[in-house]
This record gives structure tokens, sequence and C-alpha cells, in this order.
């Protein structure tokens, strides 16, 4: 229970963890938060060569507000993302997913960037970014590119991150005004690793719905979107609620562990999908 | 190796440590203050609760380099046997504690919380000490130990 050896590299600014990254042969973790990472470490389920801290990086902790989006820099803490206004205002379901993530004091050191990377299947914020289309800046010493989250998770505990990339910011764009949404979760223990969660939007025109995105955690390798679902859903009103419930159901393989079977998974991710889709319903304008 | 100075409750240590090295256990071992408790070492147990920098967070999941330069709080800066502070009051007469274990965790995740939030409802206080596990209580006595600390303490500004 206590950390493998490593050597441990303070990053002084951005191109020295870039050139740290570029050197270590693909043998270097970031530390940001470290909510997920200290844990593995401490498991020695990683041994990595170097520790790099991007802590003390300046500038990475910044929440940019512009016209079409928000931009959250690889420092963000989760309380930041909880608490500022301007995600509140701008991106609501944001602000009110953070609330079940983790616990308060696990939110003062945990990074949105930093879970986005972690790629939990159970996380909320990999299923944030998917519902949001969030677009992800990625820097290595070879340059930069920028992935959308459709792109960016591969699998549990895995991205399309090359070894010597790290994630700078992450954008996520804003939705238009009167847009709805609903975020519906169950955990064992509030702020524990979720059984499953729905995360919705959804625009209402005339009586119908438009814009539908339906994203799931927690019954799959990865958060996932489920199109299917959500054209079931795209206009027409909350009639089709049952027909969308269902084919959420149908879209998802959850797995069986000792906290829930598949099937129950699979039961209670159409409830709170059905909760999601009518709250967000409900909020539209 | 590497040398850090560290502020912990006001006084400043200065010390030559691995990188690996857990600010709990630089606390207990290197420090002394064993007051810090150290529970399940993978940030469920909220023991090892400390305050750095203002922010309450896990010691277990913290190293003590990063703590290099910065301020820390530990429960031995709160109060003493003989006069203990007003949340610690709280918790002693409110039977907030049995084995004592969780003690200086839920003490420290506390203070950050008392300084923060409103904890207006009791919802609200079991909402904030959802990051701390106690085995002994049934956590009745700690919501109402926080609620007097919280009625003490009065509105924030």
């Amino acid at each position: 229970m206590k950390p493998p050896p490593f050597q441990y590299v303070a990053a002084r600014d951005q191109e020295h963890a870039l050139q740290v990254l570029g050197q270590a042969g693909g043998d270097a973790k970031i530390l940001a938060g470290g909510q997920s990472l200290m844990p593995m470490l401490n498991f020695r389920l990683l041994n990595p060569a170097i520790l790099l801290d991007i802590n003390r990086i300046a500038g990475l902790d910044q929440i940019t507000v512009l016209p079409d989006r928000l931009t959250l820099g690889a420092l963000v803490r989760h309380r930041m993302t909880a608490t500022d206004p301007a995600v509140a205002a701008r991106l609501p379901i944001l602000a009110h997913a953070m609330t079940h993530v983790a616990h308060h004091t696990v939110r003062n050191r945990g990074t949105f960037v930093g879970s986005l990377c972690h790629a939990d299947p159970a996380a909320e914020v990999p299923m944030l970014a998917l519902l949001l289309n969030a677009e992800i800046a990625i820097a290595s010493v070879r340059g930069t590119r920028r992935l959308p989250a459709g792109e960016f998770f591969a699998g549990p505990l895995t991205t399309a991150l090359e070894p010597d990339e790290m994630v700078t910011t992450v954008d996520l764009p804003t939705l238009p005004d009167g847009t709805g949404w609903g975020f519906a979760e169950f955990a064992r223990r509030h702020g524990d690793y979720a059984l499953a969660a729905v995360a919705v939007t959804m625009g209402r025109l005339a009586g119908r719905a438009h814009g539908v995105r339906i994203a799931v955690m927690g019954v799959g390798d990865t958060a996932a979107r489920l199109p299917a679902a959500e054209a079931v859903l795209e206009g027409n009103n909350l009639g089709q609620l049952a027909a969308a419930v269902a084919a959420v159901r149908a879209a998802v393989d959850p797995n069986t562990d000792l906290h829930a079977s598949s099937d129950y998974r699979r039961h209670l991710v159409g409830v709170l999908a059905g909760r999601a889709l009518t709250a967000a319903w409900e909020r539209a304008r | 190796m590497i040398d850090i100075a560290v502020t912990v409750n006001g006084a400043v240590y200065r010390r030559r440590v691995e990188g690996r090295l857990l600010l709990s256990d630089f606390l207990r071992n290197e420090l002394g203050l064993t007051g810090t408790h150290v529970g399940c070492e993978h940030g469920v147990c909220g023991a090892c609760t400390v305050i750095m920098d203002g922010d309450s967070i896990r010691s277990c999941l913290t190293l003590a380099v990063q703590a290099d330069g910065a301020a820390v709080e530990t429960v031995e800066g709160l109060g003493t046997t003989g006069a203990l502070n007003p949340l610690q009051k709280a918790f002693q007469d409110h039977h907030a504690l049995q084995c004592g274990f969780c003690t200086p965790g839920f003490l420290m995740a506390c203070t950050d919380m008392l300084r923060r939030l409103k904890l207006a409802t009791d919802a609200e206080i079991r909402e904030a000490l959802s990051g701390n596990i106690c085995r002994c209580t049934g956590y009745e006595h700690i919501v109402n130990a926080v609620r007097e600390a919280v009625q003490q303490r009065g509105p924030l500004a």
C-alpha cells in the first residue's frame, strides 16, 4: 500500500512536461489530481519509471468562457467545475453532474481532464464529454492535435492518447438557450462509483423533441452515446418514452460484477433513462 | 532524494525525502505528527484527511514532495486536550466518536467545509460527511455535532 519507486519530476511549464514525456520512452505517467492514479500506485497496479507532476504548471487551472464554448485547462479541479457560476449558467447539466463526482475532499484535488484521461467506464466525466461533444486538445513534442470525445475512448481505462502525449485543454460547446437536460444516477452510496447513470439534453419545438442526445455510463466497456435510442425520440413527443427506454436497454451490454448483475444494470439504466429523458423534456423550452 | 520545506500548523519543517513518500507517512513518520490516521491508503475512508493550502485533501493520495512550499493543517493544529476547539468540543458533547480512529479525518474535512459550505440543512451536512467512513457511531451523533458547530459558526459571510 505504498507507491513503488519512481523518478519524480515536477514540470516547470508545459514545454518541460512535453520534453519529459517525449524522452520517457512511454514509461511516464502524468500526475494531476492523483485521485485515481495515486490509488493505483499505492496498490502497485502501475510501476512507471517517471512520475511527471504537472500541478506546478501555471495557467492550466483556468475555465475560459467563450461565446460558444467553455474551455477547461488540464488542472481545473472538480470543485471549480462544480461551483463556477459560468459553468452553472452555460452548462447547468455539467454543474449538476459534478456534485455526483466523488466527495468534497476528492473534488478539491481531482481534475476534469484527469478523469477524462483515466477513462473509467463508470465515471461521470467521460459520459459528459460524449454528451456535450467535447473536443480534446492534445500536445506532444511532435505537435498538437484535437480529437472529438467520440474518438477518444478506446476501452476500459484506455484512450487514444499516445504515451508521449498530454491533454492540455478540453472544449465543451455550450447548448442553445432553452435546451433541456436530465441527469439520473444510481450509486450504492452517493459519490461512490455509480452502478449506472444516464445524461440527456434535448430541445423542444412545437411539442416535439429535437437534437436529442443520450449518454450512459456503467453499462459497458466505455461511456457511450446511444444514437439508436436518440433517434426514437427525435421529432417525437414524450409519447415515445417507453420506446426510447426500450431502445436504451437494447443498446447496452453491461458487465456482471460483485455489485450488480448484467440484467439488473440493464433494467436500472432503463429506469434512469426514463427519469433523465422526462426531466430533459420538462426543462426544455 | 528531494529536499522539501513544508509548513505544518505554522511551523516550517525541512526534510530530505523519497519522491514516492506519501504525505500521510511524512506527517506521521518523519514529523511524528501521528494524529493523522492511515486507514485504507487508497482514498476511500477519509481518515488521513488534512488541509493543504486551504483545501481538505486525502494525505494518502498526495506525495510529500507535492507539499513542498505548502501550508498544511493537521488535527494537531485544531486544539489541545485541555482546550478543544469548538468543532472538537461539539464532537465530544454529542458523542460523535467511539473508537476515535476516523475522528481526525472527520475533523479536518469538517474544518474545510465549515469554512466554505453553508451546511444549512441535515441533507447538506450528510452530503458533506459522505467522503468519510465511521464504523462505530452510525453517523447520527456526527451529524448532530456538525449541526451544532454550524450554529456556533453562524452564517457564512
